[in-house]
């Protein structure tokens, strides 16, 4: 599974080998893909050596490569290639790779699209809560009404999802899993639901204290690696190898190296030593059609308009006494909107969403739509305000001097002559922007905020494709904003009356 | 009849190069005053002074007892007295773009003096008939004609009703039938006792319609 994008080191070497692939692979190799974002104990960057990578999965990757053999004799070589972890399928069915380890869980759909090894380890999905909680809240039951923090496009997310029906939780979707533990202790969810090797990695990197596992797991899961559809033989061939691992022992010590060995690892050996194959693949997979996502990709698309709206209301207030104090303020004012607008244009937008959301979150504790519509709402303001000053100073000094001879005050002048026809001017880059705006508002899911594009890659990946998901996604993308650019056409010819 | 308009010494001074040196002269109402002499000569300057909308280096400018002093422009809210007296037709008419014919005239009428928009419209639409483009009033100034944005260009200026208009090269875009109607329109307009100083280069116009004539010279 993958730790915080902020806090993954990854080496040049990883970026390089993942831009050959493995289409450029001898048969010495083994191509394997994982996300060494995810951290240990799965996959991480090496402290030591930066462009290695190592981890449990880097071992069972190793021993896997050993047990092939090339095809002129003797072992393979394992090759790593970083791969975001939520793209995984979609890569190796590119052939970015050959087979993909890093906590892959195994799934119906992952089944039914891909070649899918028989499991080698067993998670338990678990409940993190706050200590002062762990005496109620036991399961998902206990958890009417409370927000419940997990990765995006999970086994776990799913359960959440499901028990949202049920129990009237409310799921909260994270693009890392370092986050949800630390908004857990800061109040801002009431529970986290993920891999127990996860949560006890939390649990140790804050000292211990901060959050208490619940005992009893919410549910079994199993990590697969997973090969392309067209790969089966060769699934078939590391299934061999896997087998052959439990049996000699050589899969508990890499596990046991890792400190992720329990008695549950055991009992999944022998299950899967006795059954012939696929031991959990549970059922054929859910016929998962367009339609059935729907309603939720609708919804998320509310969720985009109305944070876009709001954030371009703001913008526009802010951007406007920005603008105001350019034009018409003191030196000092002046001086320090400039250096607002250089501040904000200068920097990324996701560097402020993370500044402002978890940032600050020592000082205020900002709900997440909030912050999404601040963070936005005050980036574009520094863009609105070049806008609308550029518009101000481009109406034409007669007409201020021939409102002035009237006798109108400097507000006056403001309001009634100069600020409708800067209006003019500034209509069209104003629209262009809201267009822009829109778009942008896709970043607000790295603070939680289920938008469009966030909806649309939980719905790729869960049918591991994102032609038919991302065709909706681009089509209700381009329903909201071509009316806007319509309608910004029509003001614009309405009110500049032809010459 | 006291003087509506002194211009005494007026001098104004770019980078140290004089733009007018000294010029006197005064406006009585109902008469028609040309400012003569050829382009970059500092007529347009002289009004614009007289309009406060620039500072002057020396002299003295009084507007029917409101004195204005050489150094910077005093600030719009020390200028209120001034802006009842004086109207200014700009060569280039600079109606606002954004307005009809009739709300570019009833803008002062309702935000400056304050009257209602009906009482706006009745005295704005009274101007422009007077003025002989009441056809006009709900037009935008792009679809007017030269000949018709200067009427109106009037109108508004006209509307606060000041003593004193100033017009800056009223004829620069008339045809000749137009700006024999142009003269006796401001003929017309000093027979109702406004005194009216008018920049021009045009010695024509300025011989037929004006009743004094002062020369600047370069």
């Amino acid at each position: 599974m993958i730790a915080a994008r902020t806090l993954g080191v990854t080496g040049l070497a990883l970026c390089l080998s993942t831009t050959l692939g493995a289409q450029g692979a001898s048969r010495r190799e083994l191509v394997w893909g994982g996300d060494a974002e995810g951290g240990a104990p799965f996959v991480e960057a090496d402290p030591a050596n930066p462009s290695r990578v190592r981890g449990f999965d880097v071992e069972v990757a190793e021993r896997i490569a050993r047990g092939l053999g090339g095809s002129r004799g003797g072992p393979r070589t394992a090759r790593f290639v970083q791969v975001q972890w939520s793209n995984l399928d979609q890569s190796v069915e590119r052939g970015d790779f050959t087979l993909g380890l890093s906590g892959v869980e195994d799934t119906p759909v992952r089944r039914a699209r891909h070649a899918v090894t028989i499991p080698y380890f067993e998670f338990r999905e678990v409940l993190a809560v706050r200590p002062e909680d762990a005496g109620r809240i036991h399961g998902l039951a206990d958890l009417r009404g409370r927000r419940v923090a997990t990765l995006g496009a999970t086994i776990a997310y799913d359960l959440l999802v499901a028990a949202r029906d049920s129990t009237g939780l409310i799921p909260l979707s994270y693009d890392d899993d370092v986050h949800p533990y630390a908004d857990l202790a800061r109040g801002r969810v009431d529970a986290v639901l993920l891999d127990h090797i996860i949560a006890q990695r939390a649990l140790r990197r804050g000292g211990g204290s901060a959050f208490v596992i619940v005992a009893q797991p919410v549910a079994l899961g199993h990590y697969v690696g997973v090969l392309a559809r067209a790969d089966s033989a060769l699934r078939d061939s590391v299934d061999a190898v896997l087998r052959e691992a439990m049996r000699d022992g050589s899969l508990e010590q890499i596990f046991r190296r890792w400190d992720v060995w329990d008695p549950s690892q055991g009992a999944l050996f022998d299950r899967v030593l006795r059954t012939n194959r696929a031991a959990t693949a549970a059922g054929a997979a859910r016929a998962i059609s367009a339609i059935a996502y729907l309603p939720s990709l609708a919804g998320a698309a509310g969720v985009t308009a109305l944070v876009s709206l709001l954030s371009m209301m703001l913008a526009v207030i802010v951007g406007l006494g920005l603008a105001s104090s350019r034009v018409y303020g003191p030196v000092w004012l002046r001086a320090a909107t400039t250096v607002y607008i250089e501040l904000i244009r200068g920097t990324p937008l996701l560097l402020q969403l993370f500044v402002i959301y978890y940032g600050l979150a020592g000082v205020v504790r900002l709900p997440a739509f909030l912050a999404a519509v601040l963070a936005l709402g005050l980036n574009y303001a520094a863009y609105e305000a070049e806008i609308y000053r550029g518009a101000l100073e481009a109406v034409p000094r007669p007409q201020l001097e021939a409102a002035r001879t009237l006798g109108l005050s400097e507000l006056q002048i403001l309001r009634l002559v100069r600020g409708p026809q800067a209006l003019r001017f500034a209509l069209a880059p104003m629209t262009n922007d809201f267009v822009a705006l829109l778009k942008d508002s896709s970043l607000v899911s790295v603070i939680t905020v289920v938008e469009l594009t966030k909806e649309t890659a939980i719905y790729a990946t869960n049918v591991g494709s994102w032609v038919v998901p991302g065709a909706l996604c681009a089509a209700i993308y381009l329903a909201m904003s071509l009316p806007l650019a319509r309608l910004a056409r029509r003001l614009e010819h309405r009110w500049r009356p032809a010459a | 009849m006291s003087a509506l308009l002194v211009i005494d010494r007026l001098s104004v001074r770019y980078d140290s190069r004089d733009v007018l040196r000294a010029l006197s002269l005064e406006v009585r109402g109902g008469e028609i005053v040309a400012l003569m002499g050829p382009s970059g000569v500092g007529k347009s300057t002289a009004l614009r002074a007289v309009a406060a909308l620039q500072p002057f280096d020396d002299g003295r400018i009084v507007v029917d007892g409101f004195a204005l002093a050489p150094g910077p422009v005093p600030p719009e809210s020390r200028l209120v007295p001034l802006r009842r007296r004086v109207g200014l037709v700009f060569q280039a008419h600079a109606l606002f773009a954004h307005l009809t014919a009739l709300d570019n005239v009833t803008l002062a009428l309702r935000h400056v003096l304050g009257q209602s928009r009906s009482d706006a419209e009745a005295v704005a639409t009274k101007l422009l008939a007077s003025l002989d483009v009441g056809a006009r009033a709900a037009a935008w100034p792009s679809q007017l004609s030269g000949g018709e944005a200067q009427r109106v260009a009037i109108a508004r200026a006209l509307a606060p009703n000041p003593p004193l208009l100033l017009m800056d090269e009223p004829t620069a875009a008339l045809d000749p039938a137009r700006r024999g109607a142009l003269g006796t329109t401001l003929r017309h307009l000093s027979t109702q006792g406004r005194g009216l100083l008018i920049a021009t280069h045009d010695t024509e116009f300025a011989r037929g319609h004006a009743d004094r004539v002062v020369q600047l010279t370069v």
